[in-house]
């Protein structure tokens, strides 16, 4: 086997291996190649030497240079921090009104108020704040639990009926149908009366329409209905009751829709929509920040 | 030559290919089951309720992992998006672990409590309901009952495996996995503590019927919730 002959044609050396008189040439690999080979071996004892590498023990070793990713991490966070520290500060420090009151604090605020957002809130009140079925849109002035500065800062740090926070925003309404408050026709009558709430502000106009396409004596009976069972908390004129989360109910801004369908549902069923607190997920300063961000998106008030 | 002894022998070329690919494992693999520092020392960890357990089945029968992380890596992006980077003794409960390799969607590793049980509810039936630039296919089937044959030797089988769940909680397995889906059920407060810091809700808007939806929904709201990060020390487990 150890036969090994320079082959005439390429001048290269043979393995020495012979199969039926077919020998195959041994040539050397590239020279740069093989330089590149060797650095990586040198590369790769120096990096034993300088980082975290070899498994002892208890524990492994941690390199000359003490790298550590989680620390690279913290600095990174530190440093990120200490460039808008001075913003940072004056936020905690300062109430809600006097940063809406500096402009450009308040610009700032708005800024990481919108990165926030994007983050924490669209999946739920969608990308524009506009809101879905059972996520109210943010950009009108149609609040559930009031939309002064305070009262948005208050429902982001501890949520809505969110059980995990005890200062949560928290009420419940009734499930009339499925807990057997209310008759199925019942309810009919006094969505038929709440739909009518809607469509016609009567309390402004001063008069009660009823026009032929309702069951004749429906909405009257609905708002009898009303009066004893929903006026406690969506007030007589179906105006709402933001102390209670009760919305109103006398707007064409529903929740849930504003079909027949669906507000019997609501009745039958209840609501009881949950946001979660924030206090423990996101520092203080950035509740701030998505407060005053959610408040300048239109509704505030 | 000795090469060509090794060449010649089928077998002998076998196994000393097999030992050298073993060095390799044994220097990569084997120190992370010894080495002292591969596991935080973390204050809340605890084994899965039996309800979050069968959630965790679900996310990996449906393959939520495939497009789904749950790990939070060190760098300040993910960080500030998703919040504290995972820790390995988050997943130390999980056989197999959904680290995952692909976000298709975001990182789930601290999904909990940061969504209403209602908004994973509509979410997971039809997605673009909530979310209309999604393309996370609906899971609407997960209404259908939850089908556990013998939670209890599904239990045991992770202690095999080294999770440490203990007699008592083999033993109550079934009631617990019931009772944490309904709050009037009489053992409601007895999975609370057996299992600190679990959520004890309907979590499917169905009090009657105790369903995959359930189970599923239980599990993603404990997600990254359990481990105390007032008493962890950073420092110390700076790696």
């Amino acid at each position: 086997m150890t036969n090994r002959k320079i082959d005439q044609a390429t001048g290269t050396e043979t393995t020495g291996h012979e199969w039926d008189g077919i020998r195959e040439l041994d040539t050397p690999m590239p020279r740069w190649w093989l330089i590149l080979f060797y650095i990586t071996i040198i590369w790769a004892i120096g990096y034993m030497i300088f980082y975290p590498a070899i498994p002892l023990i208890s524990s492994n070793t941690k390199g000359t240079l003490g790298y550590s990713s989680r620390a690279e991490l913290e600095d990174a966070l530190k440093n990120a921090q200490s460039a808008r520290a001075q913003q940072i500060e004056n936020i905690r420090t300062s109430s809600l009104a006097e940063i809406k009151a500096d402009q450009s604090l308040h610009a700032f605020a708005l800024a990481g108020g919108k990165a926030a957002f994007k983050v924490n809130c669209v999946q739920c009140h969608g990308s524009g704040a506009e809101g879905s079925k059972g996520n109210p849109n943010l950009n009108d002035d149609d609040w559930l639990w009031g939309g002064k500065l305070e009262d948005i800062h208050q429902t982001i740090k501890h949520g809505v009926r969110f059980e995990l926070d005890d200062d949560t925003r928290s009420s419940e309404m009734p499930a009339f149908g499925r807990d057997e408050m209310l008759t199925q026709a019942e309810i009919e009558a006094v969505a038929d009366y709440v739909l009518s709430l809607a469509t016609k502000p009567a309390d402004k106009m001063g008069v009660h329409e009823n026009s032929g396409e309702e069951t004749a004596g429906g909405t009257d009976n609905g708002a009898q209905i009303f009066a004893d069972n929903c006026a406690a908390c969506h007030g007589t004129d179906g105006g709402g009751d933001r102390s209670l989360g009760a919305p109103s109910l006398n707007d064409h801004i529903w929740l849930y829709g504003g079909d027949k369908r669906t507000v019997i549902e609501s009745i039958f069923n209840s609501r009881k929509a949950v946001m979660p607190a924030w206090t423990h997920r996101l520092d203080e300063v950035t509740i701030k920040q998505l407060a005053l961000y959610v408040h300048s998106l239109g509704g505030g008030e | 030559m000795n090469h060509s002894i090794i060449e010649k022998n089928g077998t002998l070329l076998l196994v000393l290919s097999l030992i050298v690919v073993s060095i390799g494992g044994i220097v990569e693999i084997a120190p992370t089951f010894y080495l002292e520092n591969t596991i935080e020392k973390v204050k809340g960890m605890r084994p899965y309720s039996p309800l979050e357990l069968m959630g965790a089945n679900i996310y990996k029968r449906e393959g939520c992992n495939l497009c789904h992380s749950q790990m939070i890596r060190p760098f300040r992006d993910e960080v500030e998006r998703y919040g504290h980077y995972s820790l390995a003794a988050e997943s130390m409960y999980d056989h197999p672990f959904v680290w995952g390799s692909k976000r298709t969607g975001p990182d789930l590793a601290r999904v909990g409590g940061r969504y209403s049980d209602e908004w994973h509810r509509e979410h997971l039936k039809d997605p673009q309901s909530v979310v209309p630039s999604s393309v996370m296919p609906g899971y609407k089937h997960l209404m259908r009952p939850l089908s556990v044959p013998n939670i209890a030797s599904h239990l045991k089988a992770n202690v095999v495996v080294g999770v440490p769940y203990t007699d008592e909680q083999i033993e109550k397995s079934a009631e617990d996995l019931v009772a944490q889906a309904n709050p009037d059920a009489d053992g409601a407060e007895d999975v609370l503590a057996r299992y600190p810091k679990a959520q004890v809700r309907d979590f499917d808007g169905d009090p009657k019927t105790l369903t995959e939806m359930d189970a599923l929904i239980a599990y993603l709201q404990m997600l990254g919730t359990l481990v105390d990060f007032s008493t962890y020390d950073a420092k110390a487990n700076f790696r």
